[in-house]
């Protein structure tokens, strides 16, 4: 099994775009959302709050809620319904006081 | 009595309902407002993929391909005549205003008349293993492939029941994805006896057979009658056990599933519109009260399409018509009688496909009942069965808000869109009653998560993922 | 028809009510409590989930005393300690009256025994370095904590049943009455079925309704029905433990270790005659607003639920405790105007006293019904 979830089958070429994860580069295209780009490079994309488990995104249609992420500027996107876009940065955790 | 021009129309969702509300609004004289949160219109069945994309027609929705252009082109040609607005989301209904969260912050829309078509999301029994990644929603499954050309996994199997479950296999295995099986807990063993029912949807079954038939002749396996048992994997999904129609055990390795029991409606704005809602003893679920034109209990509030109840996207365009035909009717229009009554023959007709079509997918609701307590039944507060149970058995609670209250089931992000149905089940079942003595669960505002930078209009723009603009706090 | 003979008939089970349940069958009175809707879901159930002394009427204090050794004992007491916890609670001042004002009401409050300490904004920041600018001050009352108020009244109903109380809900009173040297308490349900009640003792718990009781008795308080607006979000990283209030009162702010924040303030528009309370949308963007202003870092969090319910506010937001004045065997316990959560324990067992011996070393004058009989029928000023 490959370390990513998501599998491109169609729409190949597109301009490509960089975004970034805990500082790390993640490779996606224009019209791929921010789901779409995390689930091409990994298969997790936040844990549960209530620690049963990794969560890696439910209904890919912004019903279900299951893949909000933090954003590193503060505050937090639901991943299936927010285009990817060029320098985008997400951390995993977020420091509070 | 308004005159057309001056009449203020909401209308929720552009998918097949909204679009052809809309469309027979303006026909008549009255600019709407459609709200939508996606960023095209379409809906999801037809959902239109991003720009940028170059897939066909054909290729995105196969045999439906004349039926989505044409209402992709419908829309097209009356959007700029009227106030459409999409990446937004209606997060409250507020005594004729609705509360709005777009892009550039929030905003009221007044209305005098609401027209709901807010569609439907997939309707899931949770398993051991439904929460780990790599298992999606079928409908999820489906917008990857048409949405983002993706497939959800390399090895991917599709489980639950319902006509959606051939069509997207199908769409996988003819986009080049590698698909595993189709496990149904269908029998189909009644589809004969059904048949005067599901040929009242003219060609759409015929459909359906051939999916299946092309699914077998290309390798895939299609599993009928099955129970599936679990979903296997410690970090990720790795196989899917159950149990066949023959009642021998199968473990199908896999790195995807796609898994749904058919659609159910997104109702959260009907309820807090304050439309009464019936128990429905052939779904199983709690639906907005409607009549045959789909005036709600609520006197200028209106639904159609899947967001009142289940009958898929030609009902839907159909519906959408109607209601805003009684729309214009009951605000004083004139509006052509035999175009309704046309449009409620077509409908009868495809209700009768839609109840044969039911009873050939029965949704095995109170499988349910079955799962260990050790089972997640809501996902976004991660509350199992279990404590569903012990509040319903030591803790007095025979009713599901009372359930909600005491355990956090159904309290979270979702506001118990994937876990309501089955905390009803399971309360009911403990408690030895009929489903619908258990009630259901009362909707709040936001119907979906809003986040506060969003409200706070000097800090809208920081809300839009733009990581050049700092935030100030 | 039912007929019921008992010895202390309760209207409400709120948790008033409910704990005034309890307490009587601990000292094996029998007793019968109506609850027109589910234990524990109006006011008791949708409050703010505060468990303070800092900042309350004077008058409420030695209630509040009284009802700390109940929350304290709640693990036993219920089996449950329905997530109590001592976090402490900061009042904040936003203004320099505001710091005034606070030091004032500290200094009235040492002789009830808890300790409030000032704090500057400096010495706010260094213990507690997540408010605003708006902040400039707070007094720290580290005894103070916070519970979920959605737990409280059905484990009292629960440890009330258990212990041998007839707890009947969806039981709305429709008359109550002298029949003789008793009480006759008449509901019917949904299904017409009625009930009549006998009881020696009436306590009237029945919150944002429980005018109408009074009122069968030649007594009122001035008091209207006012619907609490409630906000929460999704779960954040924790890391703010104390519960906030603020001099004013317009919002009040906490966030629980599953991460939730859970803030509000003001008050919608519904009538008890409207049926069912509702959250108005500019108080729900208004109120977030204010958290902001207060712990900036909550403009990061999403809004994921509002609520509201009815509460009982009167005129002078003081509750209204203790026996009739018209009739005798009749007590008073309702009227906690928005801030009953913390007292309401402690209140049960108080009536359990005054119902059973007579009297209760806690003082009650100030909080009779009784007051509003000199007055005009004035509406609370908003």
């Amino acid at each position: 099994m490959t370390e990513s979830q998501f599998h491109r089958v169609a729409e190949r070429e597109r301009p490509s775009l960089t975004l970034y994860l805990d500082g790390q580069a993640i490779e996606a295209r224009r019209g791929d959302t921010v789901l779409t780009a995390l689930l091409l490079a990994r298969h997790v994309i936040r844990e549960s709050e209530f620690g049963d488990g990794p969560r890696a995104g439910f209904c890919l249609m912004g019903a279900c809620q299951d893949c909000w992420v933090f954003l590193d500027a503060g505050g937090r996107i639901r991943a299936c319904t927010t285009m990817a876009e060029e320098g985008l940065r997400l951390v995993s955790k977020v420091s509070v006081p | 009595m308004t005159e057309g021009g001056s009449l203020r129309v909401l209308i929720v969702g552009a998918g097949p309902a909204g679009v052809r509300a809309a469309e027979t609004l303006l026909k008549h004289g009255v600019k709407p407002t459609v709200v939508d949160e996606a960023p095209r219109h379409g809906g999801q069945i037809y959902r239109q993929q991003p720009d940028g994309f170059k897939r066909p027609p054909r290729t995105l929705y196969g045999f439906e391909a004349h039926k989505a252009t044409r209402l992709h082109q419908a829309f097209d040609s009356l959007k700029e005549r009227i106030d459409y607005r999409p990446n937004t989301l209606v997060w409250n209904l507020w005594r004729n205003v609705a509360h709005v969260a777009g892009p550039k912050g929030t905003d009221e829309i007044p209305f005098d008349a609401l027209v709901l078509a807010t569609g439907a999301m997939d309707r899931i029994i949770p398993l051991p293993g439904w929460t780990l990644p790599g298992v999606y929603s079928l409908a999820g499954s489906q917008v990857a492939l048409k949405y983002q050309g993706c497939a959800i996994g390399q090895k991917v199997v599709f489980c639950g029941t319902g006509p959606l479950l051939y069509l997207v296999a199908y769409q996988y295995k003819h986009a080049g994805a590698e698909v595993v099986a189709v496990c149904d807990t269908a029998r189909l063993s009644h589809a004969a006896y059904l048949m005067p029912g599901l040929l009242a949807g003219g060609s759409t079954i015929f459909k359906g057979m051939w999916y299946a038939a092309w699914l077998k002749l290309h390798g895939v396996k299609v599993l009928n009658g099955v129970t599936p048992l679990r979903f296997e994997g410690t970090d990720r999904v790795n196989a899917l056990r159950l149990i066949t129609g023959r009642g021998g055990e199968k473990t199908l390795a896999c790195d995807a599933v796609g898994h749904g029991y058919t659609l159910k409606p997104e109702t959260q704005l009907a309820d807090l519109a304050g439309v009464n809602f019936g128990f429905d003893t052939m779904t199983r679920l709690w639906l907005p009260a409607i009549d045959e034109y789909g005036r709600s209990t609520v006197e200028g509030v209106y639904l159609a399409g899947d967001g009142a109840s289940i009958a898929g996207a030609d009902a839907a365009e159909l519906r959408g018509e109607l209601a805003a035909l009684a729309l214009l009717k009951d605000h004083g229009m004139a509006v052509p009688n035999a175009r309704m009554v046309a449009l409620m023959r077509k409908l009868g007709r495809l209700s009768r496909f839609r109840e044969a079509l039911d009873r050939l997918f029965p949704v095995p609701a109170t499988d349910v009942h079955a799962i260990n307590d050790e089972v997640v039944v809501c996902r976004c507060e991660a509350i199992t069965a279990g404590e569903i149970r012990h509040a319903a058995h030591e803790l007095d609670a025979g009713e599901v808000n009372r359930v909600k209250a005491l355990t956090r089931a159904g309290m979270g992000r979702c506001q118990a869109r994937l876990c309501g149905a089955n905390i009803a089940e399971l309360v009911a079942h403990a408690r030895a009653v009929p489903l619908e003595a258990v009630g259901r669960l009362r909707g709040q505002a936001p119907i979906k998560p809003l986040p506060i930078a969003l409200t706070r209009k000097a800090d809208a723009l920081w809300a839009l993922n733009r990581p050049d603009e700092p935030w100030s706090g | 028809m039912e007929r019921l003979e008992t010895e202390v008939i309760i209207v409400g089970g709120g948790i008033v009510g409910c704990s005034t349940a309890l307490h009587l069958r601990q000292r094996g009175v029998p007793v019968i409590l109506l609850e027109q809707g589910q234990t524990g879901a109006a006011a008791s159930g949708v409050n703010f989930g505060g468990v303070r002394r800092n900042g309350r009427a004077l008058e409420e204090l030695a209630i509040a005393a009284r009802s700390l050794e109940v929350w304290r004992s709640m693990p036993h007491l219920l089996g449950s300690d329905c997530e109590y916890m001592v976090t402490g609670h900061l009042k904040l001042a936003r203004s320099e009256a505001d710091m005034v004002a606070l030091a004032r009401h500290a200094e009235a409050q040492a002789p009830f025994g808890f300790k409030v300490e000032m704090l500057s904004r400096n010495a706010l920041l260094a213990r507690f370095p997540y408010f605003g600018p708006k902040v400039l001050g707070a007094a720290w009352c580290e005894s103070d904590g916070q519970a979920n108020p959605r737990l409280v009244g059905p484990a009292f109903a629960r440890a009330a049943r258990a212990a041998g109380a007839i707890i009947r809900e969806h039981s709305r009173v429709s008359t109550v009455a002298r029949d003789g040297e008793r009480f006759l308490v008449v509901c019917g349900d949904d299904r017409e079925h009625h009930v009549e009640v006998r009881g020696r003792t009436l306590i009237n718990a029945a919150g944002a309704w429980a005018n109408q009781i009074a009122a069968s008795f030649g007594e009122q308080a001035v008091m209207e029905a006012w619907s609490p607006q409630m906000v929460v979000t999704e779960p954040f990283p924790y890391f703010l433990k104390p519960a906030l209030g603020v001099v004013g009162g317009d919002v009040y702010l906490r966030q629980i270790p599953r991460g939730n924040f859970i803030f509000g303030g003001g008050y919608g528009d519904a009538t008890l005659a409207s049926g069912r309370a509702t959250v108005m949308p500019k108080e729900t963007l208004g109120s977030c607003e204010l958290a902001v202003q207060l712990i900036p870092r909550v403009a990061e969090a999403t809004v994921i639920r509002v609520w509201s319910g009815f509460e009982g506010i009167t005129q002078d937001h003081l509750p209204v405790f203790g026996p009739s004045l018209t009739t005798p065997g009749l007590i008073h316990a309702f009227g906690f105007s928005g801030h009953g959560f913390a007292l309401s324990p402690g209140v049960g067992s108080i009536v359990a006293e005054l119902a059973t011996t007579g009297a209760t070393d806690v003082p009650l004058g100030p909080l009779s019904i009784g007051r509003f009989a000199k007055e005009s029928a004035e509406t609370p000023g908003r």
